[in-house]
């Protein structure tokens, strides 16, 4: 465990990346290079950071960068890592880093065939539950109620659970993050990195251009996200559930702050009637009924898959 | 030691595979090609060929992961037919604007809707404009020496590009013929180790295929262009080296037969131009003076060989075992178009033939040359495409 005084001073994303005022992605990348150092190789998607990344011939990335096709980031990490192996070289800690769209739709196919075939990389889906990077289209990462370019008057339908996918592939390591919680993230990329076989860490990363808030909000945001409830910060390992702090604490409704605090402070919320507000709350505390029982000693001993 | 064997087309890409020292092979089944990356994985998973077999869950992913494989730094292969390379279609383009020089068979297959599993070219000539180099094959030999080859075209710095290795679904990919596999040592000889532009490496980062603006688009652009025209030099020269050292070659661009003071040129691509070979002896006999030309490389495109070729010849006969609907075959248009600068040139007869697997013997072809004939007496092609064997 590393606390946010010893994250190591080296910066490899570079001054005069393209990112947005307030962006979360952003933030979170500048975290994935703290905790992962510059022993590298990354591949990215269509996605927001093909722009963040600056155009040729310049980056903003001290790591070697694939850019690749929107819907295969996985099998084209499943190539590096076996060439890597090949080589000799797996000291060498291959990462997918995409959008939502790009994870959770396009590119879910290319990611399950990677996981399934136990590929040695880490996947970061850094998701901003939109099309950001095309000017915010919905993707199945879009939560219900929200506003975007193709569901003007709102998405009628639920956000695809996309770490429980990862999880029903008994992989060795899933989990959850924000970059409102950089230790907790920092903390959990190391895990993943000593870790062998496919890791996949989500990251709600909060969006000021889609999401419709001031860009000095970003972390608030994030933070109110985790203390209403509506992202839970968790891990699972080897198939043994755990919420993290300060989730962990949230089990008990009293202890949550209500949905509509986080919803009230974002603009794609707007127009929201006071019953998509209750039905919101009631799908949140529907999540936390689970997220209990997944936690509790019953459920964490009969882990979906051991260590073996 | 080099040694002969009895096997299938199928089984010799996979040999051919071994014996380029392939590191990382990623491939999804497709009939008729399966019996290719069988063949891979048996020798992988018995230790005979050191390499990774990534068994992907989609063509796409296939090529995405020979992408990763290549720039991270080693040889790769992977092979597919018809609606798999089909599915490839964008990751084909990511490969050669990466300037990656991967090598992939591609087993002929008709594309459907209607299914059919049998061979046409519809599939590789839809992905002409890919920057992939194109190869087809007319036996068994000649697809191992042609992978060979690829990969020593394709890892040349003056070309950096990927390449198909075609051949015909079933009548070459699952009919066995007597094939020479070269001895080991000689092709170490022939194919140094993996050699590429770029490889993504940690002590020299850069991000590689970011966002181009249109000041730069155009010129990378070019380049392919310019490595295209650079390997149509390099393969015949390629070729005769291949020659010296194994006593085997093809042609270079274009396997050519008795094209000299030739009347009539039939013009083919794969399997067809064995049985073009067989019909030229035959209406020989007949005192008729016909050559065949079976093109070998189709992309980079022979067009100065088609050029000199056609100097002596008063009509072509071109068999396309493809059509492209709403004109005609990419064989007659491409010829047409290399003559179209000729001062004095031959009549030019497109037929269409072979399509879905129909069969596409010597007869046939002598067929078609007598009409040709007959068309170049005249003076003047009846029918510009001719649709072979069509029931009416």
């Amino acid at each position: 465990m590393v606390t946010i005084k010893e994250f190591p001073k080296e910066e490899y994303l570079l001054k005069g990346h393209a990112a947005c005022a307030g962006c979360g992605p952003s933030i979170a990348l500048r975290l994935l290079f703290k905790a992962l150092g510059n022993k590298v190789i990354m591949v990215v998607p269509a996605c927001c950071t093909t722009v963040i990344q600056g155009p040729y011939p310049y980056t903003s990335f001290a790591v070697p960068l694939q850019n690749m096709l929107f819907e295969a980031t996985g099998a084209t990490c499943s190539g590096i890592a076996a060439a890597l192996k090949i080589r000799g070289l797996e000291d060498i800690t291959v990462v997918g880093w995409a959008g939502d769209g790009g994870t959770v739709d396009i590119g879910l196919q290319a990611l399950s065939g990677a996981a399934e075939r136990e590929t040695n990389f880490i996947y970061i889906c850094y998701d901003n539950e939109a099309y950001g990077n095309t000017g915010l289209q919905r993707s199945g990462a879009t939560p219900y109620g929200a506003w975007t370019t193709t569901t003007p008057t709102g998405k009628k339908e639920r956000k695809k659970d996309m770490p429980l996918i990862m999880a029903a592939h008994k992989i060795p390591y899933v989990a959850t993050a924000c970059p409102s919680y950089p230790v907790d993230f920092v903390n959990k990329l190391r895990k993943a990195k000593e870790i062998k076989g496919t890791k996949y860490i989500h990251v709600l990363a909060p969006c000021p251009t889609g999401w419709r808030y001031d860009t000095s909000k970003t972390v608030e945001i994030g933070r109110l996200a985790v203390h209403t409830g509506i992202w839970a910060l968790y891990e699972i390992e080897y198939g043994r559930f755990r919420l993290n702090p300060p989730s962990d604490r949230l089990i008990d409704k009293s202890k949550r702050k209500p949905v509509r605090e986080y919803l009230a402070m974002q603009d794609r919320f707007r127009h929201l009637t006071e019953a998509d507000i209750e039905k919101i709350q009631q799908w949140v505390d529907m999540d936390w009924e689970y997220y209990r029982k997944l936690a509790s000693s019953e459920c964490s001993d009969l882990t979906l898959h051991g260590k073996i | 030691m080099a040694q002969i064997i009895i096997d299938t087309a199928n089984h010799i890409a996979g040999y051919a595979a071994k014996a380029a020292r392939v590191r990382v092979v990623a491939a999804y089944p497709i009939t008729p090609q399966t019996t290719v990356v069988e063949k891979i994985a048996e020798f992988v998973e018995s230790g005979e060929m050191d390499a990774e077999y990534i068994r992907v869950e989609s063509e796409h992913s296939a090529m995405a992961a020979c992408i990763g494989a290549a720039a991270a730094g080693v040889r790769t292969f992977t092979a597919t037919s018809a609606h798999g390379l089909a599915l490839m279609h964008e990751a084909l383009h990511w490969a050669s604007g990466s300037r990656l020089p991967i090598v992939m068979a591609v087993v002929n297959r008709a594309m459907g809707a209607p299914w059919s599993i049998w061979p046409d070219f519809s599939d590789s000539l839809s992905q002409r404009d890919t920057g992939w180099i194109q190869f087809y094959c007319a036996d068994n030999q000649e697809v191992f020496d042609t992978i060979i080859q690829a990969y020593r075209i394709c890892e040349d710095e003056r070309v950096f590009l990927p390449a198909m290795v075609c051949l015909e679904g079933f009548i070459l990919s699952h009919t066995y013929m007597p094939v020479k596999i070269h001895d080991q040592e000689e092709i170490d000889a022939f194919l140094p180790p993996y050699r590429s532009g770029w490889i993504l490496d940690v002590n020299n980062p850069f991000s590689h295929a970011n966002l181009v603006s249109p000041e730069w688009y155009m010129e990378f652009r070019y380049m392919i262009q310019e490595a295209m025209e650079n390997a149509k030099q390099l393969i015949p020269e390629i070729d005769k080296e291949y020659g010296r050292r194994f006593g085997l070659q093809y042609g270079g661009l274009i396997d050519k037969y008795k094209c000299e003071n030739a009347d009539l040129i039939i013009c083919t691509m794969g399997t067809m131009g064995s049985e073009a070979k067989i019909a030229v002896d035959n209406l020989r006999k007949e005192g008729l003076k016909v050559g065949a030309a079976r093109i070998r490389v189709y992309r980079p495109f022979p067009v100065e060989e088609i050029r000199n070729i056609a100097e002596e010849a008063s009509i072509i006969a071109t068999i396309d075992r493809h059509i492209s609907f709403g004109m005609e075959g990419f064989l007659a248009s491409e010829i047409k178009a290399s003559l179209y600068h000729m001062e004095d040139k031959p009549l030019l007869a497109g037929f269409i033939a072979g399509l879905g697997g129909r069969d596409v013997t010597f007869k046939t072809i002598e067929e078609i040359a007598k009409k040709s004939l007959k068309w170049m007496k005249a003076g003047r092609v009846e029918k510009e495409t001719v649709w072979v064997d069509l029931r009416e």
